[in-house]
């Protein structure tokens, strides 16, 4: 095509942040469909609004989900972009990588795509962004040789995420890295083919500070808590009050249970360990002093969800505490996740997430039915008004 | 042929090897530097993480350049953040300042840690999404560019996270961001009969409507809309293209503030809306990137050390919120769907 200049684009070459449209730039030296793809974003920034259709079918052998069909609306004008694909790969726990493993994706996607990437999509995964229907399942065939595989898309199982857990962190309540790879390992089929309402997304993160934003971000949290008193170290108190630290006000100050106590003369910490509800706010402060508690594990929230349809949620407590364990395979959580997905098969509508399925149907009919009992921390505070549905065996007939 | 369902690369196989030895040993950590995390092992190894801000849509060409450093300065490993950026993990302390070098020789800032504005987590925009009410990428940039100076430093009372979704359906999850920036549509959806005979399912669609707005039209064989009970949303067009609901005049941004999902404190929290309508101002959005400079540095000048945007807000009250930050409250912010009612003040204790 000819030479058209883009300068609504170039202009956000300028600034100090590292610029997109450069690497778009980067990109369509080498792969005209993204030449095209600068050219139609221009046309976008000229016109307010973007020029792409609604997803068709297309697919890799085997799989119902991974790739997603993307076409412009102005296939006359950019012809390179009349198919331009989406491919989501599975992104290892954490998001570590060996630099040969990052060199082979792009020397595949070099061959046979844009060129242009995310890492990461908002979900987690790799995306490769663009490519044409005939080169998806190569694409599939060359990555799967390297020992990648494809993420989830549709009413599936989305491919779980998690924090950098015991990796590079000591707040870490449970493997985290291990446990996301486990489970994802674990549902490869409810994550290659869909067969749910909705989407399912589950993150986990190893500690109550939620790095993942796993409460507002999935259907089903992870979040990694301890049972007994956490732990202070009170040397290392002492320490932090020799380097200037206030405790007090830093630390006890802003304990939201005012269960932390703080003698400057002794300079002892203690705790009243039955009044602590575990929000990190004191270990995040003094690390080096305060670490989780010994009896460690996660609590299970679930429901988390966006905007549509009926407003955001964020995960509700259904398992309070929840060992999270390798060792027994994590197997205690997987039954919990099959009962769950059984339920919402079951009960939820079409384009439904979880979430909207329990508030529709009532939160003490989805415990009942998947069999959790009900506890206080799953609640802020009990209902205020009193219509309960009674069960018909607690009435005298 | 492909093999199925052979699952992600094993994470174990991607570690470097401290962190492999230390794996679950690690006992603190600190933020020596704006963008430098340095964790110490109960071993008493030490490792540096340094994190570089990305803009997420890279080129093939700025993966392998990262390589190459992670390479020359980290063994061959790196990763990246739940929040877009890179991290170089480096585990010999005098490769540090070379790396720094090279990042900066780059034009690649460091920085993200503490109490910063961290990369911005956000969606595909115009560049790839059929749903969009505004771009991503480039608002993106326009916002960073200006708040560039609180990424490199961490002089905020608290971290704040900025998010991006450039539609209602909000795969960037910005609705418990500290900022969310949202894109939304004000007009409803045009009906294009045509589109909707070919390839729709009546009963799907009218039952997407949130608001129950869609019904059947059978003359047409297609649906018809109750304007004045459409909110917008595009859930419809989600689902049939010929609900054609983008609007280049009226679609923009909306600007949430006060969200959290860390329970350090307070518990999570929803954003709330302070700003219902931006124009998309392409290529900078300027009005976008004052209002929030303007929100970041009315925090700044006002909240306590440590105090997160949103908890800063509940401990002034909303009322102060708006006075100090001068942004205009309308009837627009008052919620009127179904979750309404715990939102409206049922106490005579309030402030001017």
């Amino acid at each position: 095509m000819a030479e058209k200049k883009t300068p609504k684009l170039d202009e956000l070459e300028n600034g100090r942040w590292p610029s997109f449209v450069t690497e778009i730039k980067k990109a369509a030296v080498k792969n005209e469909a993204s030449k095209e793809l600068l050219h139609l974003l221009e046309r976008s920034y000229e016109e307010k609004r973007g020029h792409w259709k609604h997803g068709g079918i297309v697919g890799v052998k085997g799989y119902g989900g991974g790739v997603i069909g993307r076409y412009t609306d102005l296939p006359e004008d950019f012809p390179h972009l009349a198919a331009f694909h989406t491919v989501r790969i599975n992104a290892p726990s954490g998001w570590f990588y060996k630099t040969d493993s990052l060199r082979k994706i792009c020397d595949i996607w070099e061959k046979r795509g844009s060129g242009l990437m995310n890492f990461h999509g908002a979900t987690g995964d790799a995306i490769l962004l663009g490519t044409t229907t005939e080169q998806l399942q190569p694409i599939f065939d060359e990555l799967s040789e390297e020992g990648f595989d494809l993420g989830g898309s549709g009413s599936d199982l989305r491919s779980p995420s998690c924090c950098v857990g015991p990796g590079r962190c000591e707040y870490a309540c449970y493997d985290t890295l291990e446990a996301c790879y486990n489970i994802t390992n674990e549902f490869q089929d409810e994550l290659h083919r869909p067969m749910w309402p909705y989407k399912f997304k589950i993150k986990f993160s190893g500690c109550a500070n939620d790095c993942t934003a796993a409460i507002a971000r999935s259907d089903c949290a992870v979040i990694g808590t301890w049972r007994d008193s956490l732990i202070i170290d009170q040397e290392a108190v002492k320490a932090y009050v020799a380097d200037g630290f206030d405790v007090q006000t830093v630390v006890v100050d802003h304990c939201p249970t005012k269960c932390l106590k703080f003698d400057a003369e002794t300079q002892e910490l203690s705790v009243v360990a039955e009044e602590c509800n575990r929000c990190m706010h004191c270990i995040n402060r003094m690390p080096k002093a305060i670490r989780p508690g010994k009896e460690k594990g996660a609590t299970i929230l679930l429901g988390g969800k966006s905007t549509i349809v009926q407003s955001a949620f964020m995960g509700w407590v259904i398992v309070p505490f929840m060992k999270m364990e390798a060792e027994n395979d994590f197997e205690e959580f997987k039954e919990l996740l099959r009962n769950i997905w059984e339920w919402w098969d079951e009960n939820g509508k079409t384009r439904e997430r979880i979430g909207e399925t329990i508030y529709r149907l009532g939160m003490s009919k989805f415990l009942r039915d998947v069999g959790l009992p009900a506890v206080p921390q799953m609640v802020y505070r009990p209902r205020a008004n009193p219509y309960v549905f009674w069960p018909e065996e607690e009435i005298k007939k | 042929m492909a093999i199925l369902d052979q699952g992600p690369l094993n994470y174990k196989e991607q570690l470097p090897p401290i962190i492999l030895e230390n794996y679950g040993k690690w006992r603190y950590h600190e933020n020596p530097k704006p963008g430098i995390l340095k964790h110490v092992s109960e071993s008493g190894a030490e490792l540096y993480s340094v994190r570089v801000g990305s803009p997420r849509l890279v080129s093939i060409d700025f993966i392998r350049e990262i390589c190459e450093l992670a390479d020359e300065f980290c063994d061959g490993y790196l990763r990246f953040t739940a929040r877009h950026n890179v991290e170089f993990l480096v585990s010999d302390p005098a490769k540090l300042e070379p790396l720094m070098a090279k990042l900066a020789e780059k034009g690649l800032p460091v920085g993200g840690t503490g109490a910063s504005v961290s990369n911005i987590v956000h969606t595909q925009g115009w560049v790839h999404c059929h749903t969009p009410a505004t771009d991503s990428s480039g608002v993106v940039k326009a916002i960073m560019d200006e708040l560039y100076d609180y990424f490199v430093t961490m002089e905020l009372p608290a971290p704040v996270k900025i998010s991006l979704a450039c539609c209602l359906n909000m795969c960037g999850a910005a609705h418990c961001s500290d900022i969310a920036v949202v894109g939304v549509h004000r007009t409803p959806p045009r009906i294009d009969h045509e589109k909707i005979r070919k390839g729709t399912e009546i009963p799907s669609l009218v039952a997407s409507c949130p608001t129950g707005a869609i019904r059947p039209n059978p003359k047409e064989k297609s649906v018809i809309v109750n304007e004045a009970k459409c909110m917008y949303c595009g859930n419809c067009y989600t689902m049939a293209p010929g609900m054609e609901i983008i609007d280049p005049e009226n679609d923009g941004i909306a600007i949430l503030v006060g969200g959290k999902v860390a329970n350090a404190r307070s518990n999570p929290m929803f954003s709330r809306m302070v700003i219902p309508f931006l124009p998309n101002n392409p290529p900078r959005w300027p009005e976008v990137t004052s209002a929030i400079r303007n929100i970041i540095e009315t925090y700044k000048a006002h909240a306590r050390k440590g105090e997160k945007l949103g908890e800063w807000i509940e401990r002034i009250g909303w009322e102060r919120f708006f006075t100090l930050t001068g942004i205009e409250f309308n009837e627009k912010l008052i919620d009127d769907f179904i979750f309404s009612r715990e939102t409206f003040r049922t106490s005579a204790a309030f402030k001017y």
